[in-house]
């Protein structure tokens, strides 16, 4: 009977957290994707070069420099998933889909601080992961941050 | 102050360089805010009290460029890139460089 409690406990709790990280998780990259989505359509005319050239059809006004950064963390679920992943190697897509989230999510919130410019040149995005403590209680997260230069060509008229 | 990421400002001329200008920081998460991040590190999802940090901190070192900029006598900084590294366990170091003109 001991054994069995111990059994339950040992085994149990670490399993309601990943059905709890499952349900929470999955609810919120739902949502997530969701308004990524609504966001993505609204914003979708701004065009974005990664290059330094850009079209000169009319002379440029305005220039600024715009950035946009977002900190996201793995849940327990996707953890799992990725523990036994590295079991058998191959694509990990539960950390693909988290990363996709992030690097749009920043690039919409760079996005938003101009969202009357004609487009944006040199785009960069950096990812950088933050960890912090030993290996078993690990924060993983990782901060993804898109920056660019944001251009407004002069009214045609002028 | 303007900045740009690309070798130029649009729309006007650079007429004269000052120089590579630099700020950077080293900033570190306080107890609480990592206490929350640890619970949330159960769900998943975005952690706003390390995205805020970081724009803060972003902000301070691009203030710090800005600020020897002025000192050269510049009123724009080109080319600008931005460098994160972990340093130690719960820091990071926040680098940001440029090059300083004058544009009419």
């Amino acid at each position: 009977m001991n054994a069995f409690i111990s059994l339950a406990i040992n085994l149990g709790i670490p399993l309601l957290i990943i059905v709890v990280a499952l349900i929470t998780g999955s609810t919120l990259e739902r949502r997530h994707y969701r308004s990524i989505g609504e966001r993505e359509y609204k914003y979708g005319k701004i065009p974005l070069l990664n290059g330094k050239k850009y079209p000169k059809l009319r002379p440029v006004s305005e220039a600024r420099f715009v950035s946009g950064s977002v900190v996201i963390s793995y849940d327990y679920f996707k953890r799992f998933l990725a523990g036994l992943r590295m079991i058998f190697g191959g694509e990990v897509k539960s950390y693909v889909s988290l990363l996709d989230r992030g690097r749009r999510e920043a690039i919409l919130r760079m996005k938003e601080k101009s969202p009357d410019a004609d487009l944006i040149v040199n785009l960069r995005i950096e990812t950088s992961s933050i960890s912090k403590g030993n290996k078993k209680r690990r924060l993983g997260a990782v901060e993804i941050f898109a920056y660019g230069t944001a251009l407004w060509y002069s009214a045609a008229g002028e | 102050m303007l900045t740009t990421n690309i070798e130029e400002i649009p729309g006007k001329k650079i007429v004269e360089h000052y120089g590579l200008v630099a700020g950077s920081t080293v900033r570190a998460k306080h107890v609480g805010r990592d206490l929350m991040a640890g619970l949330k590190n159960l769900v998943g999802g975005e952690l706003k009290g390390y995205t805020e940090l970081l724009e803060d901190a972003r902000r301070e070192a691009k203030d710090r460029m800005i600020a020897q900029a002025k000192e050269l006598g510049a009123n724009a900084v080109v080319n600008v890139r931005f460098n994160t590294s972990s340093i130690a366990q719960g820091a990071s170091e926040l680098y940001i460089y440029g090059t300083a003109v004058k544009v009419d």
